[in-house]
């Protein structure tokens, strides 16, 4: 008997409704979180990753489109575990920057520009926990200290635009902690940051995680990224998760087409190659990344994969079992290192 | 050694800020000081964090902003003071790419037409020679020829950083000047770019300052690496030795901060705390002593010069003697 995921999605599918027909964004996805582990969900433009995110949060405005199957079940803080995907609005609002908190890319567009950072931060102690005015204004600056920002009684009654790129993602990770979260959600939160201050991001996030203790469900289009800060890792094209495993295994024994593809794009110097006086050149994936308005039949990536058979082009691959605990949605995944 | 193509000497960029009919207002130093030179057929990387003055020192080269002060030298000719004319003429030679494939392209123009406008603006070929050097270009870039009726909306980030390449080579350039080309596309198409530009290098013998933030894609694609800390060079080497032997502690704080596609690798770091300072009030002396976690007071006293340590490397810090860096 193992413990209940604090997040369990099953079988997700969110659709967008457009000019042009229905649009499937996500496709069925399988993924769970447990308390106190980071599991990174990879992929590029339009894999459906930040749609995924969004609709654990039940963000996506009705009127464009929602979850249309499948169950998101969160485990409160209550222990009671519930379907989110079935929660009404009002109960919806209790979880959010509560029970799960979300931070973004954008650290400018997320903050309000017209309010001191500190009463921002104050807001969601004052919304879920009932603190009075002072409470809740001392509550963030503990939260400023928290995420390493010098002079935290000065910060917090500055605005935004007074703060550098860095110091707003730490305000934004302020924020979305004044709860005690359960669940951080992260949708690209170093991406816009120069490296040495995103490298200060993860610290940060991995020092919290272990103080407090929350899941984190991380969005990235970076394995780099994936390889500093995730235990578990799924890898998203087309809106299906094309791959999952430990952080370890992914790396070790990468078993889907695209999951290698992507690591052989990432730039890595041959120094042999290059004292022979060689021009060195990537083993670039051909093609574009797939349209969710017009994906192909069969296999979401046949029409870039250099494994493809017929039946790739036809049946949507199961997920096989490379190891415990490690999947690929690949026909040939067994083929992939003859 | 190869000859020097582009050459710049003690280059300042300077803005002022503020300035009202009461107060004299102050002064961003965005670049200050930098001399480098791309040598032909060669890739100089220029990377630092935003802010470092990267972008602004890359489209000064171009005068694209006008220097406050020093030497651009391009082909053995002074850039700065140039005419006009002249400076149209030269700038046939040398062409720049941007990062953001979607804010460069005209979105109501065709890509034969944003290709051709460089023919057209420079008076090389008649309007059929045009057309099909549109296409030639095109294929070159790995697009198809009947690209060029089509509008910028229609492409995809990728293909619209193609676009963005093939317009740089329609004049035929020797010299270009690449600002992030491919920090902001997917993963997978960032590779093939990276490919593209290897291939036209070779093929048509380019030289480039090539910026950037990523340091895997500098050492990837470059010869020799300048690095920029708010508008001063912190060092400069072979990207071979850079990477090796990084002999600035700035250099070697960026290393260690990209991460490394690896999970088993947990490294020994520096880590920066704080951010780049401002550019208008920037430190006594060495500008990264406030970051620094090898400063001493004597780094407070005087601005280190840039010195040479090795062949083809040259650092500016009073300790890199004394200091070893190298993991």
């Amino acid at each position: 008997m193992t413990a209940v995921p604090l997040l369990d999605i099953r079988g997700l599918v969110t659709e967008f409704r457009t000019e042009t027909g229905v649009v499937r964004a996500v496709k069925g996805v399988d993924l769970t979180v447990n308390a106190g582990e980071t599991v990174a969900v990879v992929g590029e433009s339009g894999s459906g990753k930040s749609v995924t995110s969004l609709s654990v949060m039940r963000l996506i405005p009705k009127a464009v489109g929602g979850i249309a199957a499948g169950e998101v079940l969160f485990k409160g803080r209550d222990g009671v575990v519930r379907d989110l995907a079935q929660e009404p609005e009002l109960a919806m609002r209790k979880v959010r920057g509560n029970e799960i908190s979300m931070i973004f890319q954008e650290p400018m567009t997320s903050l309000n520009p017209t309010v001191k950072v500190g009463s921002q931060i104050a807001e969601a102690a004052l919304l879920h926990q009932g603190l009075t005015q002072k409470q809740a204004w001392d509550r963030a600056v503990e939260m400023l200290a928290l995420v390493e920002i010098p002079e935290p009684k000065r910060r917090a009654d500055v605005f935004p635009h007074q703060m550098s790129g860095g110091m707003r993602q730490r305000v934004m990770i302020a924020m979305a902690l004044a709860c005690n979260p359960a669940l951080l959600i992260a949708d690209e939160p170093t991406t816009a940051l120069d490296v040495t201050v995103q490298l200060q991001i993860l610290e940060l996030m991995r020092r919290l995680q272990r103080e407090i203790g929350m899941g984190i469900l991380f969005i990235t289009h970076n394995l780099g990224v994936v390889a500093e800060i995730a235990d578990r890792v799924a890898v998203m094209y087309g809106g299906r998760i094309v791959e999952s495993a430990s952080v370890t295994q992914l790396f070790d024994k990468p078993s889907h087409p695209y999951t290698r593809g992507l690591l052989a794009s990432m730039p890595v110097v041959d120094h042999a190659a290059r004292l022979r006086g060689e021009v060195p050149r990537l083993k670039a994936i051909p093609g574009s990344v797939v349209d969710p308005r017009r994906p192909p039949a069969g296999c979401d990536f046949n029409p870039r994969c250099g494994w493809a058979v017929e039946r790739c082009r036809s049946e949507v691959p199961p997920v096989f079992a490379v190891n415990p605990g490690h999947g690929s949605r690949c026909f040939r995944w067994s083929e992939l290192d003859g | 050694m190869a000859e020097a193509l582009l050459k710049v000497t003690d280059l300042k960029v300077h803005f002022p800020i503020g300035k009202t009919l009461l107060s004299p207002g102050q002064t961003v130093r965005a670049v200050d000081g930098v001399s480098l030179e791309v040598r032909r057929g060669e890739v100089v990387g220029l990377v630092g964090e935003s802010g470092s003055g990267k972008t602004t020192l890359g489209r000064s080269v171009l005068r694209l902003v006008e220097p406050t002060a020093g030497s651009v030298t391009f082909d053995g000719e002074e850039l700065t003071g140039v005419p006009p004319q002249r400076m149209k003429a030269l700038r046939s030679r040398m062409q720049i790419i941007f990062q953001d494939p979607y804010a460069s392209l005209n979105p109501r123009m065709s890509v034969g037409q944003i290709i051709g406008e460089a023919l057209l603006l420079h008076h090389i070929g008649t309007g059929k020679d045009r057309g099909q050097r549109v296409g030639d270009l095109l294929q070159q870039v790995g697009l198809p020829r009947e690209a060029a009726a089509r509008f910028p909306h229609e492409f995809s980030g990728g293909q619209r950083q193609r676009i963005g390449i093939a317009r740089a080579l329609a004049v035929n350039p020797d010299f270009i000047v690449a600002d992030e080309p491919v920090s902001a596309l997917d993963v997978s198409i960032q590779a093939q770019i990276i490919n593209l530009i290897q291939d036209l290098r070779q093929a048509l013998g380019l030289s480039l300052l090539f910026i950037g933030h990523d340091l895997s894609v500098i050492e990837f694609l470059c010869d020799r690496v300048v690095v920029l800390y708010l508008g001063k060079v912190m060092e400069t080497a072979t990207a071979a030795d850079l990477y090796a032997n990084p002999r600035h502690p700035y250099t070697r704080a960026l290393l260690d901060a990209a991460p490394v596609p690896d999970p088993r690798v947990r490294r020994q770091r520096i880590t920066l705390k704080g951010d780049l300072p401002s550019p208008i009030a920037p430190p006594s002396g060495c500008v990264f002593r406030t970051r620094c976690p090898f400063a001493i007071e004597d780094c407070a006293r005087a601005i280190p010069p840039l010195e040479t340590v090795g062949s083809d490397h040259s650092v500016a810090c009073i300790r890199a003697a004394e200091l070893n860096l190298t993991e």
